[in-house]
């Protein structure tokens, strides 16, 4: 083998080690698109690092109310999701912190079936190539977090009956 | 001798049958196209069936089918003639569960696979039908208009080709022109067909359908990335059908179907059979899955589940 081949085949292999590297983390094997925020939201920070955090559970009155939860309202609220101290995470119920583009470990916690079946592209829509790199979407690009029923849609057109093509 | 007195009236019997064989050659050339008739025309007419083709015979094909659209349409149109892949038979699934009947992959379908928009064609059909009844074909709907979809008391089948394993359309065929692949798409030579519509008559999930007119496609909406046995431009007089988008999916890395990437609620999936890693196969291990009309044993390649 030539010095230059073997530079190469060197340079491959750490490529590809590399690669498989960037896959084990956890939430890179899901390739997502960015969140659908709410534009000029994010960072939550942006606001909120002026503030003091108010854990206190109550109905919010000022600010984001435009919120309404209708997703087991009453058992929980804001802060069982978002992290308290870093307001651009959210944080499972084990403590650990998330992106918001790893929001399907959150939602995953109570609705495991739809998660495994998420998984292997089984719930909800996958794009791309059907044998090669698929694209995911989160659980909130269908499901609004706070109101997850998904909400009807107007329907496409009905087809043109035979009698009406004739004419 | 005996076989002299019988030489004469067989010279005569074979004379008349010399004059009709000439008779008819000239009664065929008339038919034929004439001297100022094209190279092209004459290919067209001397062409073979789209599976006695050698690669040369397709290039030949495929270079007179690009030169006839770019007349037709002013637009470079590709028409690939993109073999399958080892080892992959196709299968789709459908999540009767998530399905809202909205119609998008309809007309997702209509967007990449020319198909006439005037008079109408679609490849797609979305069935509504009442949850109490459950699936029955009689008391389906598939007019329905509401302003928004899913309705409470509805749920919705979207109903295309079921790409069948043993394809009823296909036995039924005079002139074989229309066929099964090795990856298990059903597909049309409609430059084979004759237009005679017995496929049309033999399939059970009304999936095919004729070009009664002159297929209305505007050059604007024309898709120039075809396949042969898939979504280039039609001629009048003959059946199409789903391919599973097979201009789309033999491609490596081939894309989605059109119908799988507009469905907005994820209910339509799709994958290869034989690999046990992929959804399809997943689906068809973990989910109740059914088939259409599984009575007529025509083992679609179409599985519709419910996901919970």
């Amino acid at each position: 083998m030539r010095p230059g081949r073997i530079l190469a085949a060197a340079v491959a292999a750490l490529c590809l080690a590399g690669g498989v590297a960037a896959a084990a983390q956890p939430g890179a094997q899901f390739p997502v698109p960015a969140p659908p925020f709410t534009p000029g939201i994010f960072p939550c920070s942006d606001c909120h690092k002026e503030m003091k955090p108010n854990a206190t559970r109550r109905e919010l009155k000022d600010e984001h109310t435009d919120i309404v939860l209708n997703h087991a309202q009453g058992q929980r609220w804001c802060l069982d999701c978002h992290d308290t101290n870093d307001r651009d995470r959210l944080h499972l119920v084990s403590g650990r912190k998330i992106r918001f583009e790893e929001s399907y470990l959150l939602c995953g916690q109570c609705h495991g079936d739809k998660f495994r079946d998420w998984r292997v592209g089984v719930h909800g829509k996958r794009t791309g190539m059907w044998n090669g790199e698929k694209q995911y979407m989160l659980c909130v690009h269908c499901h609004n977090p706070h109101d997850p029923s998904y909400k009807p849609i107007p329907p496409e057109p009905p087809p043109v009956r035979p009698d009406d093509i004739r004419k | 001798m005996p076989n002299d007195r019988n030489r004469e009236p067989r010279a005569l019997r074979m004379s008349r049958r010399r004059m009709l064989k000439g008779a008819a050659a000239v009664l065929g050339a008339l038919a034929l196209p004439g001297k100022d008739a094209s190279a092209a025309v004459w290919e067209a007419f001397l062409r073979r069936n789209f599976r006695e083709m050698t690669a040369r015979d397709k290039a030949r094909v495929v270079a007179r089918l690009e030169k006839e659209y770019e007349a037709q349409f002013g637009k470079r149109v590709k028409v690939a003639v993109t073999p399958p892949i080892e080892g992959v038979l196709y299968g789709y699934g459908l999540d009767l569960h998530r399905c809202i009947g909205c119609r998008r992959c309809v007309y997702g379908c209509v967007k990449e696979n020319n198909p006439s928009r005037n008079p109408q064609i679609h490849w797609i059909r979305v069935l509504q039908m009442k949850k109490e009844h459950g699936v029955d074909l009689e008391e389906a709907a598939h007019y329905y208009n509401p302003s928004k979809v899913p309705e409470k008391e509805f749920f919705y089948m979207p109903v295309q080709c079921q790409q069948c394993e043993r394809p009823p359309c296909v036995k039924v065929c005079p002139v074989q022109a229309t066929w099964k692949e090795r990856d298990g798409i059903t597909v049309v030579d409609y430059n084979w067909c004759i237009g005679c519509r017995y496929c049309m008559a033999a399939c059970p999930y009304g999936a095919r359908h004729f070009n009664w007119k002159k297929p209305g496609l505007p050059a604007a909406e024309l898709v120039t990335e075809t396949h042969y046995l898939g979504n280039r431009p039609r001629p009048v007089g003959v059946v199409d059908k789903c391919t599973f988008c097979i201009q789309r999916v033999r491609n490596v890395p081939g894309r989605y179907p059109a119908c799988v990437e507009a469905c907005p609620v994820g209910a339509r999936k799709f994958g290869n059979l034989l690999d046990p890693e992929s959804e399809i196969r997943y689906i068809i291990a973990n989910k109740r899955v059914f088939i259409l009309k599984e009575d007529l044993n025509t083992q679609p390649k179409f599985y519709y589940f419910y996901a919970t």
